[in-house]
């Protein structure tokens, strides 16, 4: 927001009170609360008045209180964010970054534990990244709002705590491109947002197994960073996805059909993948615990493959 | 002189006779002071149907809340949900195109006034040809702006080329009165590979950057919060410009209407909302629409300045929106408008209206209600134009389209290219694959693709 005076943030909650996450905390206070700007409870129009003004001119940035609340959203960012572009013949672009919490937290309910990245992946003309760590926050956000493309950028509600060293100057990370986590010969782990953390956990198990798993983290859920991710199979052989999407229509789907549509020679196993089962998300802790993805599952997911 | 702004109190002088309801105290932007209009209030214990008394509302003791004091009354009294009367309609033109004695409205120059005749005359032309080229097979579609060529042309007058304009889809007069031609709408409705839009859009789904007209999209009412954004945007750019956007009455009950109306308000950003109400929404009348007074009292349900208008009449229109824009920016506030009107044409060439509604009371307001006549007639009276001019202009845009028909009928389509491109700012690796991929299929089955769109 120091170096480029079109940057705007607008979202409800996010001026004086900081953001229901503190992302935005400070901003209205160093910035104004116009360029930080409260918005009224109405995410489909706020995401339209967004739109407008990345049209003409402006870069906002705008947030989704929780990304579940983005799908009232849905139209705007269907219809105008993501086809604008494209139907005025270029002649509109629309750097709009849309971010916001999102996946499963701590017993939030159904409502506010939803996995956008499955509904907006379709979207022609969206970009979507994810990203895990303070490191690659800063990065992809920056990127983000740089880009001229719409972003939604998804951060995780239970990673907003993570604490990590890193450059005070700027540096700017690529929207496209996957991270390594972790080197490794004998399976490739994809994985994004919290999972990783699950799948880190679930190396240091395997490791002590005997396994040598290579994990990536892929940050770019649209478009995938199919480079990174083939070089590694052509490696390894072996795939397992772990996501915290549904079973049905996640991230997890899709870039099963493009491994399969890409790397079917390389592979000596089927891609498996884990995903949450097509449930809503319980209030009930236990029941929570169960629908999530955990590092037992992958070590044992480890095991299968490698048999 | 056309172009010339009033100074902001003038303006305000002008608009307080129009009648724009909103309160007026120089530098009040919070509303403190009691409303303008008489609040009607019927009491609770009269029987039947009760006579609404009127009363305005005068101070008493009273109490704090959030927001400020409001004045305690013992009578428990509900709002009715209707003034008595309906708000007023501002025109300055009769039927018959005289100017109504005592009316107050923005003086135009001979040559303002005849551009803007021309427009509408040229609009209402393009319209009809159009229309029949899209029966003839030539175009998949159309839409018309017949009945509605005063909003169109008399509002883009009142405008400048720094307004940025957010059209529903029944505004083309806009474009044509800031310089677009009558080849590049045709290029449009052909989709050709002349068309800005690169053929991506159904006819009549104009964009223009450079005449700052936001490309058309088809759901209703999403243009208008990107409005208020603009407007926003405007605003921290501290620009003497103001966004304008239009929808008919079935767009004010979409909830963006609602929102963005709620948001230009809290934020006072520079916008002005056109309401075309033209009393249907494809098959549905405005009864079925909503139960409001029409959508001018929406306005002040929000805390917008607002107006009712008649839509038929060129001077009226113009007047109000050169006014609207004037408070719009120096006050930097939303501005409401409200133009009564009628669709005389179908909603576009997929319907038949003649199945929901008489026909000759569309026949009335094509012929005794036609805003292209009245004002002509006004004009001729001024002595500047006459029956020769007329057939003259008819002629000559018929020619003109006629001929900007057959050109963009036997341009090129957009090559294969163009479908791969501005989905990103730079195709993405998927898209070349899939580009890749079509082009092999189509290699490989030339046959079955057709021959004439260029690869």
């Amino acid at each position: 927001m120091d170096r480029d005076p079109t940057v705007c943030v607008m979202g409800e909650d996010v001026g004086h009170y900081g953001g229901s996450y503190k992302v935005t905390k400070g901003l209205a206070t160093k910035y104004g609360d116009l360029r930080v700007l409260d918005t009224p409870i109405a995410e489909n129009s706020f995401t339209g008045m967004g739109i407008g003004a990345a049209m003409t001119g402006l870069r906002p940035i705008v947030e989704g209180m929780n990304m579940g609340f983005l799908l009232l959203a849905y139209n705007q960012i269907s219809n105008n964010c993501g086809m604008l572009h494209y139907t005025s013949g270029g002649q509109f672009k629309i750097p709009i970054v849309i971010r916001g919490p999102g996946g499963v937290g701590r017993q939030l309910g159904a409502e506010h534990s939803q996995r956008l990245e499955s509904y907006f992946q379709s979207i022609p003309g969206l970009q979507m990244v994810a990203c895990s760590t303070p490191y690659n926050a800063k990065g992809l956000m920056k990127a983000a709002i740089r880009s001229d493309n719409p972003v939604v950028l998804f951060e995780h509600v239970l990673l907003y705590n993570l604490k990590e060293r890193i450059p005070d100057e700027e540096y700017v990370l690529c929207l496209e491109e996957a991270e390594m986590v972790r080197p490794g010969e004998h399976v490739t782990i994809l994985t994004y947002s919290r999972m990783r953390y699950h799948v880190m956990q679930a190396a240091k198990t395997l490791v002590n197994k005997g396994y040598d798993p290579e994990v990536i983290d892929i940050r770019s859920l649209k478009p995938f960073d199919l480079y990174t991710i083939g070089n590694s199979i052509k490696k390894t052989h072996r795939v397992l996805i772990v996501e915290e999407c549904m079973r049905t229509g996640g991230i997890g789907a899709s870039l099963r059909a493009a491994i399969i549509d890409n790397f079917w020679d390389y592979l000596d196993a089927p891609v498996m993948c884990l995903s949450s089962q097509d449930v809503p998300t319980p209030y009930a802790g236990t029941l929570e615990e169960w629908t999530v993805v955990q590092p037992a599952q992958i070590v044992t997911a480890v095991e299968q493959i490698c048999k | 002189m056309a172009g010339r702004l009033a100074g902001s109190r003038a303006a305000r002088e002008l608009a307080r006779r129009m009648g724009f309801m909103g309160s007026f105290r120089a530098g009040l932007s919070n509303v403190g002071g009691g409303p303008s209009l008489p609040v009607e209030i019927c009491r609770r214990d009269a029987g039947g149907v009760s006579p609404c008394i009127s009363s305005r509302v005068t101070a008493r003791p009273g109490g704090e809340f959030p927001r400020g004091k409001v004045a305690f009354v013992a009578e428990m009294e509900f709002l009715a949900e209707l003034l008595k009367e309906r708000i007023n309609c501002y025109r300055v033109l009769d039927d018959d195109g005289r100017t109504i004695s005592g009316s107050s409205f923005k003086e135009v120059s001979k040559e303002m006034a005849l551009e803007m005749y021309s427009g509408m005359v040229t609009l209402q032309t393009m319209d009809t040809i159009f229309y029949e080229a899209q029966r003839q097979g030539r175009i998949s579609f159309y839409l018309t702006t017949i009945g509605e060529e005063a909003i169109n042309i008399a509002s883009a007058a009142a405008l400048t080329m720094d307004d940025v304009v957010f059209p529903q889809y029944r505004e083309p007069g806009i474009l044509l009165w800031r310089g677009f031609t009558l080849q590049e709408f045709a290029n449009q409705c052909f989709g050709n590979k002349y068309d800005y839009g690169k053929g991506r859009q159904m006819p009549i789904h104009y964009g223009s950057n450079k005449l700052n007209y936001f490309t058309v999209s088809s759901p209703i009412a999403t243009q208008i919060p990107h409005a208020v954004g603009a407007a926003y945007s405007l605003k921290m750019e501290g620009k003497q410009a103001c966004a304008v956007t239009y929808f008919g009455d079935g767009g004010t009950s979409e909830g963006d209407f609602h929102a963005a109306l709620n948001f230009a308000a809290v934020m006072e950003v520079p916008v002005i909302f056109f309401c075309r109400n033209n009393g249907w929404a494809i098959s549905t009348p405005t009864s079925e629409q909503f139960r409001s007074d029409g959508a001018v009292v929406r306005g002040q349900a929000y805390g917008i300045r607002s107006i009712r208008i008649d839509g038929n009449d060129a001077l009226a229109v113009y007047s109000a929106v050169h006014a609207a824009r004037e408070m719009a920016i120096s006050e930097s506030r939303p501005i409401l408008i409200e133009a009564l009107t009628y669709r005389v044409g179908h909603h576009s060439t997929s319907d038949d209206s003649t199945k929901y509604r008489p026909v000759h009371e569309i026949e009335h307001w094509r012929t005794a209600r036609d805003p292209i006549s009245r004002y002509r007639k006004w004009v001729q009276r001024n002595g500047w134009w006459s029956d020769e001019n007329e057939t003259e202009l008819r002629k000559n845009v018929k020619k003109e389209l006629m001929n900007a028909i057959q050109i963009s009928e036997r341009a090129e389509k957009p090559p294969l290219s163009e479908l791969f491109t501005d989905v990103y700012d730079v195709p993405t690796s998927n898209l070349r694959e899939q580009e890749a991929l079509l082009r092999q299929t189509i290699q490989r089955h030339r046959e079955d693709y057709p021959p004439d769109v260029p690869l």
